[in-house]
């Protein structure tokens, strides 16, 4: 047995297992996720509005997300006609290859991470921006008017609310010096008031002022630039389905629009991962550390702590998205060009001088 | 004397179409579109009094590329009755048609001589599966008529028939 392990433990063999490990632990994460999200959608939806939500298939409503998954695979399929056959098949896989991309380098644990890569933030940014370009070749390939129109849609979304999100993590990689997720978590270890949300505003350790006093406000300007990424509501526009039928994905049909749900719910995850390591302390214990010689029960621990606030981040993504209404798409362009750069650039103007200050003294 | 035993009632093998058959009925979803007075009971359905969605049919899809039954709610007039067809023969297999209301069914209270402008019920444009009658229905009759569907699909009734004494 431990000749088995330490065979598979070997440096060259071990990158191998650890490939092999990745995928298929991405592919069922990303599944399980996107499937049971949508459950969560649903019982969350009936909750906010004073219904049950689905609870007649199994119990609680538990089976539905397969019974739905059953009905989108047994559905025909079909490439509407006139439209670009392998780009509109092409679309569905590409849309859902960036958020599997990202998740490579999130680490879930302390050492409950596939590839501990130096630059990951840019690596999690280049392929998050690669999501936009698949949604709009999906509603470019499927040659109907609406489509077209709401993926012009989802780009100028995406650009107006990429440069306010890239200018507050710019803001936080001044304070952490490293674009290393994991390194990133550890920064952040000793308690809640060690995480970036805290430590910018006041640094314990050092006993003087932090790098970032309006952290909070980076904390929601990242926030809402992560539900406008991942195309929520409030910022659906997407799937404006009042005003544009379905919006990019309108003629796609059983598991192809599927794979479109899927990949929303995995971008979803990958933000609000990112949300979580980057301000909440990521797998860091909110009191004190998990001490080190507690080996993998405390990763294990460290992990329960990251999906614990990943998962309370998600569900405040259903919480807006079933409480705000949809916004007008000239306010949503407003919001990022009038308001959030402006004061992100604000942030970022301020960070570069408050980590200057301790010097001073 | 001997009792022949029925084995098939014994053992039950779920064969994939009854597996098929369970996830079409548990996810029924209805294409977005309402024509008149019946639409506002249909919506009355979604909400929370009633909830459709403990059925799973809560999803209005506004594409009838991923929806899955078209709940014709309401009158169909002339006019309208092409766009209908379009948004029928757009939407993907397997699909069902729900006739809500007596005008879906058959012109309703618009049938008098020389009516000029009312289709007399909406399977003379293409099939329906399911008739909820009605002026309007009520949501619970919506309802019975989804359950009647998901009967037709699986062949079994979710709930008990209510006797009526
Ligand atoms: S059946 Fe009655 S309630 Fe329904 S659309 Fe016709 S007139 Fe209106």
């Amino acid at each position: 047995m431990s000749a088995i392990f330490d065979y598979l433990t070997q440096e060259p063999v071990w990158f191998y297992v650890r490939l092999v490990l990745f995928l298929v632990g991405t592919l069922a994460f990303v599944g399980a996720n996107a499937a049971y999200l949508v459950w969560v959608e649903r019982k969350g939806a009936g909750r906010f509005q004073r219904r049950p939500g689905p609870d007649e298939a199994g119990p609680w409503g538990l089976l539905q997300p397969p019974a739905d998954g059953i009905k989108l695979m047994a559905k025909q399929v079909m490439t509407p006609p006139g439209a670009d056959a392998l780009l509109f098949r092409l679309a569905p896989a590409l849309v859902l290859m960036p958020p599997m991309m990202c998740l490579a380098v999130i680490p879930f644990g302390d050492k409950l991470l596939a590839c501990d890569l130096n630059i990951g933030l840019l690596l999690v940014f280049a392929f998050g921006s690669i999501n936009v370009m698949a949604l709009m070749l999906g509603g470019w390939a499927s040659r109907n008017k609406y489509a077209i129109i709401s993926a012009a849609r989802v780009v100028s979304q995406n650009v107006a609310y990429e440069i306010p999100m890239l200018l507050v993590v710019i803001t936080l990689l001044m304070i952490t010096g490293t674009m290393n997720l994991n390194e990133i978590i550890h920064q952040q270890a000793g308690g809640f008031w060690q995480w970036n949300i805290v430590r910018g505003i006041w640094d314990f350790q050092a006993g003087h002022i932090g790098g970032n006093i309006l952290v909070p406000v980076t904390f929601l300007i990242f926030y809402t630039c992560m539900l406008a990424e991942t195309n929520r509501a409030p910022f659906d526009m997407a799937e404006a389905e009042s005003e544009l039928v379905a919006g990019a994905f309108t003629e796609y049909a059983g598991m192809g629009f599927g794979v479109f749900f899927m990949a929303e719910y995995a971008n979803i995850v990958v933000g609000c991962a990112l949300a979580t390591l980057l301000f909440l302390g990521g797998w860091q214990s909110p009191i004190g550390t998990v001490p080190a010689e507690w080996g993998w029960w405390g990763t294990l621990l460290g992990t329960g702590f990251f999906f614990a606030k990943m998962y309370f981040l998600i569900f405040c993504v259903v919480w807006i998205r079933w409480t705000f209404p949809r916004t007008q798409f000239y306010n949503l362009l407003n919001l990022s060009w009038k308001i959030l750069i402006p004061v992100s650039l604000v942030t970022l103007l301020l960070t570069a001088g408050l980590l200057k200050l301790p010097n001073l003294f | 004397m001997e009792t022949p035993v029925d084995t098939s009632q014994i053992v039950k093998f779920a064969t994939l179409d009854d597996l098929l058959a369970l996830g079409r009925a548990n996810s029924l979803w209805p294409l977005t579109f309402g024509l008149a007075c019946c639409a506002i009971e249909m919506m009355a359905t979604g909400m929370a009094r009633f909830d459709l969605s403990r059925f799973g049919a809560e999803v209005f899809r506004p594409s009838p590329r991923q929806a899955d039954v078209m709940i014709v709610a309401g009158t169909v007039n002339k006019k309208m009755a092409p766009a209908i067809k379009t948004l029928y023969d757009q939407m993907l297999e397997p699909k069902w048609v729900i006739a809500l209301g007596n005008c879906a069914i058959c012109g309703g209270p618009f049938v008098y001589p020389n009516q000029y402008s009312v289709v007399e019920g909406v399977d003379k444009l293409f099939p329906v599966d399911v008739y909820v009658p009605g002026c309007p229905p009520r949501p619970e009759a919506l309802i019975e008529g989804i359950l009647e569907l998901e009967k037709k699909l699986t062949g079994k009734r979710r709930f008990p028939e209510v006797k009526i004494p």
